[in-house]
């Protein structure tokens, strides 16, 4: 077209980014790659390879190692030799590496860009202008958390050796995400890119190395599934850190139940686009562009529920067509393009077969008349009208550039139809109104909320979700915590169960000196028989019958879960009423002590001085979880943003308590304590050998101002009643403290829902010394932390 | 149509803006989100790119589109009538036969000055077809006396002026006193006759984009051909921000009356650079109609010069000197 036609068309014409560097850089590999262990290009002993392809022309771009266990345990073997000499570097020394990665990522950023466009196939604008500075900035953000670390975190210490899975949707910077903290941290790390998306991560390999990073320290390894899983399996890793589908998540759940492995799961999303009407509703409109048209919708906290307020429907859905007419698909590299390939073909069809099930289901599709190649892997923006909650486009993820919509009416509603799946990673809210948004933020069950704006990111602020979409936080100090561990837990013994008691033959009931009790489960805030009608002997230390206690059983822990569930006032109470119950607890408990200690002579047969410390330092214990309930406070986060990020330290909810045998008083109280002061109702059950302490301790409860379904004690058998909690779809988490079976077996059960965990492993804490059983590892692992994002400005 | 340029497309005869009665109703719920508006107009730049001989042609088309400019204290009539000998040939008549518009009759969109020196630009361009622009009402405070803004608004009417820019009263906007504004802008109207009004909002002096927002659609509402960010004289000038909420603004009018306003950002745009910004601003979000000097002005003085060099920086491929091309 001559200059003059283009005066009077006023067209936009080609504006490619020039892919010849890139493709320099993989020709002179000879486009073929080994696998980086060591520090060392080493060739795979096995002769499996695979290609990766551009998504936007179907070529291919180079040729990959399919790592064998062989190389898998090489490089796990790398990563353990070179972990002791990592950390003793201490957080100064491994500071100038991040910053030197940080660095070296910025004098390659536009190779990087590049590649990624080329071997994911999004717009090298997305590539140059968001993944790689973010990447950058994850470095060196976390150059200064390895800077300060040793007095940010004294009591703490790397994990070891980290395995890391990533996906293909944002290649570079999931593996800065992960390996930013990792490294931090004094841990090494194993990680294996997604088989579609190799290559910026062979790239960052070599930086590494130009970048003077010790062998070992990373090792990146190739290949598909096969080789996660060797990974996620592998007996000498000690987390395992994991981005991708639920359904993969829930996979690594299970393999790694009862092995000991932290676990990290950043997983998928169906996440709310609210929109009320004194939005600015233009630049709502954006918003959407920004929330599910970003990475061609392949993101897994894309905005892909358009909620809107029914006055504001109609004007929005019109809107939204008008400026998706204007959306331009194309060549990834060209600089004028808004969306480019869908990462393979297999996605490709995903997203169609999901769209054409829209459809059938009678929701109503539109798609811009767009030119898009000929060639290639590309698919349109689709937006869904008249869609209702129950079809399936609005309850399962399609990971494209696919939005559905759906209305409400009031404030209410919108949180609620929010809240209406099973995934929780993040939400949009959009209005000018800072008391709705403000308060609507709180309600939604995710880990990400952004205020008029949408998936923003950063070095600074935690990023995770709840539900099945996962657990664990990545970014800022939320996810520095996620790579350390308590120093104290390597010194801890392993966990006994109490000695087998024979019966002597003798009970002590007898109605003449006593009236008869009938210790029973605690539910709702009432006393309960068992569901089952049957009862279990509790008997002292020498064998005497000292009570029967209620036979708990699956529907106990129904009624219980339930009534934790439905009495949400214990969570919306103020910090400081919950600080006054706890208090209140402690004075009633100092009361009654004599009673407790007795009791605790009597059935675990401890000495008299024993069960008075016990019982004086679970008052105590009570006084400083009072104290706590008001002082663990949120954080503000700094992103480069004018606004503010709040990390709030929510509530988890619903939680499941299985206590140990050890110290029965004071180990229920170190666990109920935490929990409750930061606002979950539980549900506990307590020691199988000496639940009688529990079954007394409601009376406390019942006289100490605790609402209704705070606190629910279930007694029974304990593993039992764990995997029915750990089941449960609307407990949200589950700590347990028993044999080391069990945690394998509530780890396993917790895959259904994912919910979150937190178990001994098998070992024993000492619940006297304060450092291994009261305190911030406790109340961390009592919140869940929502990062809300609030740019302003007028 | 909005204005009269004799470089608009054939088929560009649209109705001019009849205005609506005032009804406050209009600007209660309008809502601007900042952070969000600046977001947008940061990622724009990245998302569209014109490069080589479009991006030729989108600068040729932007000269079309100036108003080429001079507001001096210190201006004499000679010095105007070198400005409208610019304006005839904005670009060398070489470079016009290398990039292929030699036949074109590239003007700039007019020219614009002062009332005292209306009879002079008039008559440096007659025969031209490029119409004489008058800043008016007071410029650039806009606060003498009402009748005498009128009367200014009469005077350069009668001595030929065919575009007339005037100044809100921006206490107004700032009081909310938007019946005042109305009256205000639509007694300007009136004075105007057939010449158009383009109405500058002194943006910099609203300080907020609700403000600016609201202003927009009061002025439309009381009959204004154009809307215009600034009167070069405010700290804050034309930004993409600020443009960006007066393009949704105008988008909105339309959408209510199916009249189109025209758009004009003036001072501070002086690299090509910065004006194919807006020009993609205009194309993605009111469409290819505001890219033509009836709905699209720029008020400006040193970007031509820039543009001029990056044009012969095309043809040779060598970066140009402001020396090489004749100045206005």
């Amino acid at each position: 077209m001559s200059i003059a036609e283009i005066f009077d068309s006023m067209e936009y014409g080609p504006a490619p980014e020039s892919a010849k560097e890139a493709a320099e850089w993989l020709s002179a590999r000879g486009t073929s790659f080994d696998l980086f262990i060591d520090g060392t290009w080493t060739t795979s002993n096995g002769s499996e390879t695979f290609t990766s392809i551009n998504p936007a022309t179907g070529k291919k771009l180079a040729t990959l190692t399919q790592a064998t266990s062989d190389d898998v345990n090489a490089a796990v073997k790398s990563a353990r030799q070179a972990q002791k000499e990592w950390e003793k570097l201490g957080g100064p020394g491994r500071a100038r590496h991040l910053y030197a990665l940080a660095r070296a990522v910025q004098r390659h950023s536009r190779l990087l860009a590049v590649l990624e466009s080329l071997d994911n196939g999004k717009p090298v604008r997305e590539a140059r202008d968001i993944d790689i500075p973010l990447v950058a900035r994850h470095f060196y953000h976390h150059a200064g958390w390895a800077q300060l670390q040793e007095k940010s975190f004294p009591d703490y210490e790397a994990m070891g050796v980290i395995g890391q899975i990533i996906p293909w949707n944002f290649p570079l910077l999931m593996l800065a995400w992960k390996i930013a903290p990792a490294l931090a941290a004094g841990n090494t790390v194993v990680l294996k890119p997604a088989e579609y998306t190799s290559l910026t991560a062979l790239c960052f390999a070599e930086i590494c190395k130009s970048a003077g990073l010790p062998d070992g320290v990373l090792n990146i390894i190739t290949g598909d599934g096969t080789v996660g899983e060797m990974i996620v399996e592998h007996d000498d890793i000690d987390k395992i850190a994991f981005t991708g589908s639920t359904g993969v998540g829930r996979k690594i759940r299970e393999k790694t139940a009862g092995t000991g492995k932290h676990l990290t799961l950043e997983l998928g999303g169906k996440s709310p686009f609210i929109v009320f009407e004194d939005a600015d509703i233009d630049s709502a409109v954006e918003g959407v562009v920004d929330a599910i048209w970003f990475n061609q919708g392949q993101v897994c906290c894309a905005g892909s529920r358009l909620l809107l307020q029914e006055g504001i429907y109609d004007t929005f859905v019109e809107r939204l067509k008008n400026r998706m007419a204007k959306l331009r698909i194309g060549d990834p590299l060209d600089k004028c393009i808004d969306m480019g390939a869908i990462v393979a073909p297999v996605q490709k069809d995903r997203i169609d077969a999901m769209v054409k099930t829209g459809c059938a289901e009678g929701a109503e599709m539109w798609q811009p008349e767009l030119d898009l190649p000929k060639d290639g892997n590309f698919y349109p923006p689709t937006l869904f009208t008249e869609v209702e909650p129950a079809c399936t486009i609005a309850q399962e993820e399609i990971f494209g550039p696919v939005v559905v919509t759906l209305s409400f009416r009031t404030p209410d509603e919108a949180v609620k139809l929010a809240n209406n799946t099973r995934y929780g990673l993040a939400a949009s809210v959009w209005s000018e109104n800072i008391n709705l948004a403000l308060d609507v933020a709180p309600k939604l069950d995710c880990g990400v909320v952004w205020i008029n704006s949408t998936n923003q990111f950063d070095a600074a602020c935690g990023f995770g979700g709840n539900r099945e979409s996962g657990y664990g936080r990545e970014g800022g100090i939320e996810g520095i915590r996620e790579v350390l561990r308590p120093s104290f837990i390597r010194s801890l013994g392993h966990y006994k169960s109490g000695e087998e008691i024979d019966p002597n033959g003798q009970s002590a009931y007898d109605p003449k000196s006593a009236v008869d009790r009938t210790p029973k489960l605690y539910i709702g805030g009432k006393q309960a028989r068992p569901d089952s009608g049957y009862s279990l002997p509790v008997y002292s230390a020498q064998g005497t019958l000292v009570g029967e206690v209620g036979h708990g059983n699956r529907k106990d822990i129904r009624n219980a879960v339930e009534a934790a569930a439905k009495n949400g006032g214990w969570t919306k109470a103020s910090a400081h009423n919950r600080a006054q119950v706890l208090y209140y607890l402690g004075e009633n408990l100092d009361i009654r002590k004599e009673e407790f200690v007795s009791r605790l002579v009597q059935t675990s047969g401890t000495t008299m001085a024993a069960a008075k410390k016990e019982v004086e330092m679970s008052i105590v214990r009570l006084f400083t979880y009072a104290a706590w309930a008001d002082k663990f406070e949120s954080r503000v986060h700094t992103p480069p943003m004018r606004g503010v990020t709040l990390a709030m330290k929510e509530a988890i909810g619903v939680m499941g308590l299985v206590c140990p045998d050890e110290t029965p008083l004071l180990s229920m109280i170190s666990l109920a304590a935490p929990a409750l002061a930061m606002g979950n109702r539980i549900v506990l059950i307590p020691s199988e050998d000496a639940p009688l302490l529990a079954t007394d301790f409601y009376q406390i409860l019942e006289t100490s101002d605790v609402p209704a379904g705070a606190f629910n004690i279930v007694t029974g058998k304990r593993d039992e009643l764990a995997k029915t909690l750990a089941e449960h779809d609307n407990v949200k988490s589950v700590w347990y403290f028993g044999p080391e079976e069990g945690s394998s077996l509530v780890e396993k059960a917790s895959a259904g829902n994912m919910k979150r965990t937190w178990c001994n492993h098998g070992l024993k804490r000492d619940w006297f010394n304060q450092d291994q059983s009261e305190g911030e590892e406790f109340l961390h692992q009592a919140v869940q932390i929502k990062n809300i994002w609030i740019p302003y400005g007028e | 149509m909005a204005t009269l340029s004799k470089l608009n497309p054939a088929d560009h005869a649209l109705p001019r803006n009849e205005g609506l009665p005032f009804d406050p109703e209009v600007i209660d719920g309008l809502q601007v989100n900042l952070s969000a508006v600046e977001r947008r107009t940061r990622s724009l730049g990245g998302r569209r790119s014109v490069k080589k001989d479009y991006q030729a042609a989108w600068l040729l088309k932007a000269i079309s589109c100036i108003d080429l400019t001079t507001l001096s204290g210190d201006d004499t009539p000679r010095r105007v009538k070198r400005l409208c000998a610019k304006a005839k040939q904005p670009v060398r008549q070489d470079l016009l036969e290398a990039l292929g518009m030699a036949d074109r009759g590239l003007t700039t969109g007019a020219v614009c000055v002062y009332h005292t020196m209306v009879e002079t630009a008039v008559e440096a361009l007659q025969g031209t077809g490029i119409p004489v622009a008058a800043v008016s009402t007071g410029f650039p405070a806009g606060l003498s006396p009402f009748e005498t803004r009128l009367e200014e608004i009469r005077q350069s009417v009668a001595a030929g002026a065919k575009e007339i820019d005037i100044v809100i009263t921006r206490g107004h906007v700032l009081t909310g006193n938007w019946k005042a504004l109305y009256e205000e802008v639509k007694a300007f109207r009136e004075a105007c006759g057939e010449a158009h009004l383009k109405a500058i909002l002194g943006t910099g002096e609203l300080v907020t984009l609700r403000n600016v927002a609201k202003a927009s659609m009061i002025a439309m509402m009381a009959g204004a051909d154009f809307i215009k960010t600034s009167t070069g004289k405010e700290s804050v000038n034309a930004t993409l921000p600020v443009s960006l909420i007066m393009v949704r603004a105008i988008r909105a009018y339309e959408g209510m009356t199916g009249f189109k306003v025209g758009y004009k950002p003036a001072g501070g745009i002086s690299a090509a650079k910065d004006i194919l910004g807006y020009q993609i601003l205009m194309k993605e979000e009111l469409g290819l109609n505001w890219l033509q000097p009836d709905l699209f002005r720029i008020g400006a003085s040193s970007l031509l010069g820039d543009i001029e060099r990056q044009l012969e920086h095309h043809v040779t491929g060598r970066y140009s000197a402001d020396f090489r091309h004749p100045m206005a």
